[in-house]
């Protein structure tokens, strides 16, 4: 029995934060849809309107972008089955209730807590590609201790520099994956590991038939936070690579095109490709995350 | 008893995962802490002769004024996210209006975003409203686009309060903020905390805003390192430095409020 003018207060107290979310979220996405569809180049903004014409040149027209193309998919593969796998192995390794549990958790987790620049910043050096007299960082390391074979040319090596970008992320979010499939593994009752044991099931098995598919939602969850994370990776590729045309992503292209080039519409027309790649992940999700919620 | 030796064979990759965990730590602490006559690309991973804080010195130098305009940005802007975060949750939670259902997943959905679809309009905007260059303008963006954090993780904690508390409440004659005031803020704490520490975290470690609304005099601190770490002027053991110096802050909080930072990440994937 809530009465009227409560109800009324509480509306208005939420009210400044749907207003600001309603114009600085959805009211901005909408005025750089409109910039996507215009020639806007200069500091002077120019309305002129093109239509889908900078769409179309970016998708069909534009060796860059498709580069851009090119790099998201070679650094979102291995750096999401990377995060996955390590995630996963660490979290059954800590789930056997080991000690110092506590401690390798929270040393797994700490990279969360740092700025994808200092990331950057640090695995710039660890992968310096300088051979001979100059070799340094990691590759020094390996030929102290004898494993020269794993020396690498790391984001330097033509072609495939991009999916070395996948290492600093691998190892910031790695532990964060744990932390999700931990959760999920102490979510699954015990019960049913002593059932299939009983059952004369082996670890492997009981791990390959009964864990790994009850653990499938959190896989699926951590697979589209990490992906939509990675469509959006800027801070580590600026960190690490400047604004170099090798390691170039959509993110970058759109800040170089935007705030360097001052081309308007193109920019605004990469960032919503963007915004789209990632709504087409995100959305599906919120509304089963929602929907999962409202069933309990 | 195999399952036993299993047990004792999980601490070898548990270590070795370690290794590469702290790897880069190890090398910002170890390089810092060299003389700097002592510091060569060769010897990199070998111990200090002798240690020196003459790195560390010259890089909180570097870093100083950058460190300040954060700290200006993070406190402030941390505070007040909490509080909005905390009365639009409460109101999501336990006082629905109408479309309610729908508009906390608009407010959710903000939180994914690329910023860079919303960044166009919003330099344009900072200008008009006189507030591009600064660290206010700065702090009025990381409120606004905390906005749906902060809600979320105040939102799903009120929602785990039973509602009899507030119809009781209702009952004896409590107002809609009383309530919130004398029995959901003090019971809220800990989503303080985590709220708190969270957009600390968020604000601190940020990039691209500060990158695109702040003149270089109030750069954060990681728009300051990546400066000074991209340049040529500045030897790579000070950049070691500076780079543990602009991460001892949110490492501290991970440190000793870490339950809570893990808290604030979760609610982040929406599982509560």
């Amino acid at each position: 029995m809530q009465n009227k003018k409560e109800r009324l207060q509480a509306f208005f107290m939420v009210l400044p934060s749907i207003l600001a979310v309603a114009i600085f979220i959805y009211g901005f996405i909408g005025w750089t849809v409109r910039v996507s569809f215009t020639s806007w180049k200069g500091m002077i903004p120019d309305y002129t309107w093109v239509g889908l014409q900078n769409y179309i040149n970016l998708l069909t027209n534009d060796p860059r972008f498709q580069v851009d193309v090119r790099n998201t998919l070679l650094f979102t593969i291995p750096f999401v089955f990377g995060t996955l796998i390590i995630g996963l192995i660490s979290a059954l390794l800590l789930d056997q209730g080991l000690k110092g549990e506590t401690f390798f958790r929270s040393l797994f987790l700490f990279p969360m807590a740092i700025s994808y620049i200092v990331t950057g910043v640090a695995w710039r050096w660890l992968m310096n590609p300088a051979t001979g007299a100059r070799m340094s960082g990691l590759n020094l390391l390996f030929s102290k201790i004898g494993l020269d074979f794993l020396n690498s040319s790391y984001t330097a090596t033509p072609e495939w520099g991009m999916a070395y970008i996948a290492i600093p992320a691998i190892w910031q979010l790695s532990g964060y994956c744990m932390a999700l499939y931990l959760a999920g593994l102490r979510a699954i009752p015990d019960e049913i590991r002593e059932a299939a044991r009983v059952d004369g099931a082996n670890e492997f098995q009981i791990f390959r038939t009964i864990i790994l598919p009850l653990l499938r939602p959190v896989t699926l969850s951590a697979l589209i936070i990490l992906g939509h994370m990675s469509l959006k990776t800027f801070d580590l590729i600026i960190a690490i690579a400047g604004k170099s045309y090798a390691l170039d992503m959509p993110s970058i292209y759109m800040w170089n095109t935007t705030f360097d080039g001052h081309v308007y519409g193109v920019g605004a027309a990469i960032s919503i490709l963007l915004l789209i790649s990632v709504a087409i992940l995100i959305i599906p999700y919120l509304i089963y995350s929602l929907r999962k919620e409202a069933q309990l | 008893m195999t399952r036993s030796r299993a047990r004792y064979l999980s601490y070898i990759p548990l270590v070795l995962l370690s290794f590469f965990y702290l790897l880069p730590i190890y090398v910002m602490v170890l390089t810092g802490l060299k003389s700097l006559d002592e510091v060569s690309i060769k010897t990199m991973w070998d111990f200090p002769r002798q240690l020196s804080m003459a790195n560390f010195a010259v890089a909180f130098d570097e870093l100083r004024p950058y460190l300040w305009n954060s700290i200006k940005l993070v406190i402030p802007s941390s505070i007040l996210s909490s509080i909005l975060g905390s009365l639009n949750g409460y109101v999501l939670a336990k006082w629905k209006f109408k479309g309610a259902d729908i508009v906390f997943p608009l407010i959710l959905f903000g939180m994914f975003i690329p910023y860079q679809s919303i960044l166009i309009p919003l330099v344009d905007f900072m200008h008009k409203i006189n507030l591009y260059g600064g660290i206010p303008g700065l702090m009025l963006v990381h409120i606004i686009y905390g906005i749906p954090i902060t809600t979320l993780t105040f939102r799903n904690y009120y929602a785990s309060i039973p509602n009899e508390l507030v119809e009781a409440a209702k009952i004896d004659g409590a107002g809609m903020f009383n309530i919130y005031r004398n029995i959901l803020l003090p019971i809220s704490i800990p989503s303080f905390v985590v709220v708190l520490i969270w957009q600390f975290t968020q604000a601190w470690n940020d990039f691209l805003f500060s990158v695109v609304l702040t003149s270089s005099r109030n750069w954060t601190v990681t728009v300051g390192l990546n400066n000074l770490a991209g340049g040529q002027i500045i030897a790579w053991n000070v950049q070691m430095a500076a780079s543990f110096i602009a991460a001892l802050p949110t490492l501290l909080v991970y440190i000793f409020l870490g339950k809570y930072f893990i808290r604030g990440m979760m609610a982040g994937s929406l599982k509560g």
